[in-house]
């Protein structure tokens, strides 16, 4: 379902589903053409910021043609979304990347695993893959949860926390491992860099076929300004160097692809 | 009314071309813009064999533009005449293939493998600011400049349009360097050396330390070295640094500019290039002006 374009969006509603964390709805047409994992890019209007500000699909309701955003406000651009009401207009480089292969894994034992503000684009999976063996591993810092509700008519639901105040105390790996008897073929996950890493050394160890989605700081998001790149096990078809680009080759790479 | 402008020999249906590596070789943006209305295509720089670039993070943003470090990333000059230029041939639009190298050798053999291709024209990157191993010498002294550039200049079978840096101090004697050495052309301003500190960690951000600034506030500094320049030289000159608006080109036009180039405007706005010229179009109906030639450098 490949869709590129500059979609006006609409608001529908937006809140704060957690402290700092906002839920924006949108109408656009791209909504009725996303793939999970697959992500956007945000134009803020303020003049103080130029680039568009890459926001992964948390889900989309593609007959109603709406997309649902799940973001943290980190600095200037999320914090001027953050202040979007009904009706307002937002302006979106729509869709952007690859997204997670979902159709690849169906009939097999799947893992989600996401972290943090990782979480977001793993509901759109779960959804994707409603029916199947799945099991979402979510893991948070404490019980400021939000989206865990979200996972359960979709898939079962298993949540860590830092500091242990919900679920298993440890992270989404510790969650796994707690959790015996599950024998996953395939997890899918995003998340903060070093559970990427520990789920990639993880996934090798166990013999699990492993897809993870990156982020890498970005301008064009369309592959042309090279910008996004990561390091890859072997050379890439489109750069012929050992570099691929996030926006467009990614963000979901099977993490034995790439070098981090 | 007439749009046209020639430089060198070329002509181009208006003065509007894409700045090296903002474009990537035309692809990507072909999905927002229609090629065929652009005075030129201008590739990312390509070496003679694939360079690999700098480690990430290699964009920022900062206040009025951006910084990059992309470190001339790119599949060597093989792959470009195998798998971009052929798609560039589709379209009615003139392409010039920048050029960048570490060492006189590595721009010499870039050439002379793209002298037979279809490219109209080569634009040699001297100043790129982020490759340590040399390229930044070629672009900062007026004698290495007109070094490489006599060299190239006697290899190559298309015209040439030398790339200055901005950072030096008399951005006039690089342009004479150039000038003198027998450039068809020249083309300001590559980015301005810039850096960005994140405060909270303690870190530059971009993995390079240094990164070269561009986007709409470099642009009175572009002009006024555009200006510099055209009393300094009789080549043409293709001007560029920060603009997004067909208002932004018409001052480098008045400035003295031949045409000009649109860069990080396309991450802001990935159909800048096509309203810059629409822009360009209105004012110049707008201003009743019949030939586009006129306005050039009538600023004095
Ligand atoms: C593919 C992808 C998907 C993402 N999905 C989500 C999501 O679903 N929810 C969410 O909360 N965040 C997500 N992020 C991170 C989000 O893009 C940044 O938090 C956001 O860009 C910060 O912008 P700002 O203006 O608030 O911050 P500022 O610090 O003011 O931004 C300055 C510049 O840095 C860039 N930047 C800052 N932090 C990041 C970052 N972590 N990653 C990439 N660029 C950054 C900005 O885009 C901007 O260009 C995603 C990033 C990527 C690459
Ligand atoms: C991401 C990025 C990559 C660039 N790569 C090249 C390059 O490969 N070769 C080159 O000569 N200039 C390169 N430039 C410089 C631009 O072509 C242009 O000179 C500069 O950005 C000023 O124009 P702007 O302000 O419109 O961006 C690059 C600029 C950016 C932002
Ligand atoms: S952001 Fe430009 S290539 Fe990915």
């Amino acid at each position: 379902m490949f869709y590129r374009n500059i979609d006006e969006g609409k608001v529908i509603s937006q809140e704060e589903i957690s402290s700092g964390i906002f839920s924006l709805w949108i109408k656009n047409e791209g909504a009725k053409h996303a793939n999970a994992g697959q992500f956007v890019g945000v134009y803020p209007n303020s003049k103080d910021t130029l680039l568009m500000r890459p926001i992964s699909i948390c889900e989309t309701d593609a007959s109603e043609g709406k997309m649902r955003l799940v973001y943290r406000v980190a600095g200037k651009g999320t914090k001027e979304f953050s202040g979007l009401k009904e009706n307002d207009s937002v302006k979106l480089l729509a869709n952007l990347g690859n997204g997670f292969p979902v159709d690849e894994v169906k009939g097999k034992c799947i893992v989600l695993m996401g972290g943090g503000i990782g979480i977001p684009p793993m509901l759109g999976v779960a959804k994707a893959l409603k029916g199947e063996d799945v099991h979402a591993f979510i893991g948070y810092r404490n019980k400021d949860l939000f989206l865990s509700d979200d996972f359960l008519p979709n898939c079962k639901v298993y949540i860590a926390t830092e500091d242990g105040s919900v679920g298993v105390k440890g992270n989404v790996i510790d969650a796994l491992k707690a959790s015996t008897g599950l024998k996953p073929d395939v997890i899918m996950a995003c998340g903060p860099m070093p559970m990427l890493r520990a789920i990639k050394q993880y996934a090798a160890e166990n013999g699990i076929k492993a897809y993870i989605s990156l982020e890498e700081r970005m301008a064009c998001g369309i592959g042309a300004c090279l910008g996004c790149v990561c390091r890859t096990v072997k050379k890439d078809e489109h750069s012929h160097v050992n570099n691929t680009r996030i926006c467009t080759e990614g963000p979901v790479f099977d993490a034995e692809e790439v070098d981090i | 009314m007439n749009t046209k402008v020639t430089i060198a020999g070329v002509e181009f249906k208006n003065p509007v071309m894409t700045a090296s590596g903002t474009f990537g070789s035309g692809m990507e943006y072909s999905q927002f813009v229609d090629l065929n209305k652009l005075g030129a295509v201008v590739t990312k720089g390509v070496s003679n064999v694939p360079w690999e670039g700098n480690p990430t993070p290699r964009v920022a943003e900062v206040y009025g533009g951006m910084l990059n470090a992309i470190g001339l990333q790119n599949p060597g000059v093989d792959v470009m005449m195998e798998r971009d230029l052929p798609f560039l041939t589709k379209y009615d639009t003139k392409v010039i293939v920048n050029v960048c190298g570490k060492s006189v050798d590595d721009y010499i053999e870039a050439v002379e493998k793209l002298n037979d291709s279809t490219a109209d024209m080569f634009e040699i990157n001297v100043s790129c600011p982020n490759v340590k191993e040399g390229a930044i010498a070629f672009g900062q002294k007026a004698d290495a400049l007109y070094n490489i550039t006599d060299k190239i200049k006697r290899v190559s079978k298309k015209p040439i349009i030398m790339k200055l840096s901005p950072n030096v101090t008399d951005i006039t004697e690089m342009a004479r360097a150039a000038e003198s050495a027998g450039s068809d052309a020249i083309s300001l301003i590559n980015t301005i050396t810039g850096m960005k500190i994140d405060i909270e960690r303690k870190k530059f951000v971009i993995a390079n330390k240094t990164g070269g600034m561009s986007g709409p506030a470099v642009k009175p500094v572009a002009v006024r070295m555009v200006y510099q320049c055209a009393n300094a030289v009789k080549i043409p000159i293709i001007g560029m640094g920060g603009i997004m608006t067909g208002e932004d080109a018409i001052e480098f036009l008045m400035a003295g500019a031949t045409a000009v180039a649109v860069g990080a405007a396309n991450f802001i706005n990935p159909k800048a290039t096509e309203d810059v010229v629409n822009g360009i179009e209105r004012y110049m109906i707008s201003h009743k002006v019949e030939d586009i030639n006129e306005i050039i450098g009538c600023v004095k």
